[in-house]
């Protein structure tokens, strides 16, 4: 290493000149890249212009013609391959966020229960944690659906008190619907929660200031109670219930939910809460042991010592590997095929086939997975950045 | 940085899927010359030059349909109805009815293993539609005239037209013409009903069988097929109902006249060789004997069949070899779908024309 920079960089041929060569290592990655892309594409279009199948997304304003068994939106055979697809997304939208929901608090409580000191508690948590992430999901899906279907027949149905009936084709619940008092007893109610939360609030601000709140609690409990239920009185009956109610094939009325649905929603849960449990114990055993003795130390009690010191600690770590698992679990539902559940992906499937255009379906389906699976990871990610701005 | 990376990647993905998912022309050195260009040009006889230097033919199956195509574990054999049919093609081609190899294909799988030419011959239950002959290849004469059925399950219901079906749950298989037709039938009779699709054909009809449906629909042949299967058959009615029509024949990939030929006179054969009571017991005495100048000409004895022969590039005694193979078509059916079997499907209008049915054969002269 000897010699002034200068008269270094005045010798080095371009060859040997490292600015240089990393540039046209550069260009060179970039050109077999396009390359490869262009034979491939070229490729491609060229096969499916030999065997007549366009890339056009036409076809998705012409009628479906085929009908879906559970839908969210309203639709029929009549309508469009758009509108068809719209009920697929539907479908995967609620069974993901519901399944991300009820997922991410068993997980939790899994997480929770791994670290308990109760042995035989720590040991089940543990060994359902082993029993979910060591088995393949389509799998349990497929039994889970076998198990459901063998419940009793419709003739035969459980039924709770002739308002929840449960077999083979769902299990279905009475659903309230609004009777004549009904907007009486709403605003009643509204104004007795309204009433009731400012003299919470005002207790705290009392309790924050080293006063006693006295019976404001009390207070605000008793306004709401009689407000619900003075305002029931008064209005005559503002709820009914529409109970479900046997016909010739099925129960009809009130709230179904089906085996299929039930069967996807169960799997994709406990099968993802098991990770969500390992990335919640993760995150807990990251909090440092001196943390929770000086919790302790200052006379915080274990549930005050979780949720006030240990869990802010925690998210830190946990929300990115948790994120991961949401995706999953919103990619995961795509197995809906197997049982029998109308989702996106199973919708496009069969539009694949009734239209012939398996490609441009292809795209479209993955295109709405990414996109679900980005915005998914955006909200995630600012909600990260919030949790981590505590850090000091 | 990182959404844009994820982007191309994406996109890598697709592409590759894609392609390696895409047809590629290799099939048979005659179609990787024509592979760049227009789908016409494959060259006439391209196919049966293949068929014979490969040995075997080609044929593309259901595999899992008992009475139409169903490997047998144990014996590790192929029968029924469609298996012998392509065993037909190979008698006429190769002189051997055992060259074929068989290749169970899936409802979707079906279209682009023909479009592609990965199969000499696609003999798979599949309806002949407009748009199927248009985009998929070319179909051969209808080998078993079918039709939608609706099969219902008489432990949950007495139900006996698709009236009766109102609000009753029908399990069906996506991806298929069975589930347009569900819908356009009952939107005819107005009447509202609950599909329960499965993407897999086993899935459908254990979830009817579980009871999860009222009914199940699906072309009739396969719901007897489906039903001989069952725990109880007695349990399951077919409606009397024919809500389609669903011809099932053999087809062949576009563009090679010579091929389609040979498959489109193989079915023929087989017709004709019914009509004029040529079986497999009696063919060869037949070929010898018989003054008949109808079946001197079908069975290649007189010399003016022998123009049908060379124009097929075919032997003459190519009949002889179908018939003693796997018979006429009435042998062929009884085989796998007759009185005897557990299907025992009336012959219906697969009779011949001259019994009243639509199985009927262009003249051979």
């Amino acid at each position: 290493m000897t010699g002034t920079p200068v008269a270094r960089r005045a010798s080095t041929p371009p060859w040997r000149n490292v600015r240089v060569l990393r540039i046209v290592a550069q260009i060179v990655t970039l050109a077999v890249v396009l390359i490869v892309g262009w034979w491939l594409l070229d490729n491609l279009f060229t096969n499916l212009r030999r065997i007549g199948l366009g890339l056009g997304f036409d076809f998705l304003n012409t009628t479906a013609g085929f009908d879906i068994g559970e839908t969210v939106v309203a639709y029929s055979a009549r309508d469009t391959y758009r509108d068809a697809f719209l009920v697929g997304l539907a479908n995967t939208l609620v069974i993901s966020a519901l399944g991300i929901v009820l997922a991410t608090l068993l997980g939790i409580v899994t997480g929770i229960a791994r670290l308990s000191n109760n042995f035989l508690i720590s040991r089940i948590a543990a060994g359902y944690v082993e029993l979910m992430r060591n088995t393949p999901l389509l799998v349990q899906l497929v039994l889970i659906y076998a198990v459901m279907l063998q419940l009793p027949a419709i003739s035969s149905s459980i039924d709770v008190g002739g308002m929840v009936f449960l077999n083979q084709r769902g299990l279905f619940l009475p659903r309230p619907v609004a009777g004549q008092g009904f907007g009486l007893w709403a605003s009643l109610a509204v104004i007795g929660l309204f009433v009731a939360v400012a003299l919470f609030v005002i207790a705290a601000r009392r309790e924050a200031n080293g006063r006693a709140a006295g019976r404001l609690r009390l207070g605000g409990t008793a306004t709401l109670a009689a407000a619900l239920i003075g305002g029931w009185l008064v209005a005559g009956g503002p709820l009914m219930l529409d109970v479900p109610v046997r016909e010739r094939f099925n129960f009809v009325g009130g709230v179904r939910v089906s085996p299929e649905l039930t069967a996807l929603l169960f799997g994709l849960v406990i099968y993802t809460a098991a990770f969500i449990g390992e990335v919640v114990r993760g995150g807990i055993q990251s909090v440092r042991r001196g943390q929770i003795e000086a919790a302790n130390a200052i006379g915080l009690s274990d549930m005050q010592t979780l949720r006030l010191v240990v869990f802010p600690q925690a998210l830190r770590v946990i929300v990115p590997p948790l994120t991961s698992q949401y995706l999953n679990l919103a990619k995961n539902s795509s197995l809906a095929i197997a049982v029998g559940f109308a989702d996106l992906f199973s919708v496009s499937r069969n539009m694949a086939n009734q239209t012939g255009q398996p490609i441009p379906v292809i795209v479209l389906v993955m295109a709405t997975y990414l996109l679900i699976s980005l915005l998914t990871s955006l909200a995630m990610n600012l909600y990260n950045r919030r949790v981590q701005v505590l850090e000091r | 940085m990182y959404r844009s990376a994820l982007l191309a990647l994406t996109l890598g993905i697709v592409v590759l899927g894609a392609c390696t998912s895409a047809p590629q022309p290799t099939a048979s050195p005659a179609e990787t010359a024509a592979a760049s260009q227009a789908p016409t040009t494959a060259p006439a006889g391209a196919r049966l030059a293949a068929v014979k230097a490969r040995g075997q033919v080609i044929c593309g199956v259901n595999g899992g349909l008992q009475g139409f195509s169903f490997l047998d574990d144990a014996s590790n054999t192929w029968s029924g109805f469609d298996a012998d049919y392509c065993r037909a093609v190979a008698a006429a081609v190769l002189g051997d009815a055992n060259a074929v190899e068989f290749r169970a294909l899936s409802a979707e799988d079906r279209s682009t293993a023909l479009q592609s030419g990965a199969i000499d011959v696609l003999i798979r239950n599949t309806t002949w539609t407009s748009s199927r002959d248009a985009g998929w290849g070319n179909f051969g004469p209808t080998t078993f005239y079918d039709g939608q059925g609706m099969m219902v399950n008489t432990t949950l219901t007495d139900a006996t037209a698709l009236e009766d079906l109102a609000g009753a749950t029908i399990c069906v298989q996506t991806g298929t013409t069975t589930l347009l037709n569900l819908a356009d039938q009952m939107a005819v009779r107005g009447v509202a009903y609950e599909p329960l699709t499965f993407d897999d054909i086993d899935a459908t009809y254990s979830a009817y069988s579980e009871g999860r449906c009222d009914a199940v629909t699906s072309d009739r042949s396969q719901l007897v097929g489906r039903r001989s299967g069952f725990a109880n058959p007695d349990d399951h009615a077919l409606l009397e109902v024919v809500m389609s029509k669903e011809p099932l024949g053999p087809a062949v990939p576009a563009s090679d006249d010579q091929w389609f030929d040979i498959v489109k006179w193989v079915v023929y054969a087989t017709i004709q060789a019914e009509e004029s009571g040529v079986t497999t017991a009696n063919v060869a005495q037949m070929r010898d004997t018989s003054e008949d100048p109808v079946i001197r000409r079908l069975l290649g004895v007189q010399p003016d069949a022998g123009t049908l022969a060379s124009a097929l590039g075919l032997d003459d005694g190519w009949v002889v070899n179908i018939i003693q193979a796997v018979g006429n078509y009435g042998e062929i059916y009884n085989r796998s779908l007759g009185p005897e079997t557990a299907l025992a499907l009336e012959r219906g209008p697969n009779e011949l024309w001259t019994n009243g049915g639509l199985m009927y054969s262009p003249p051979y002269r």
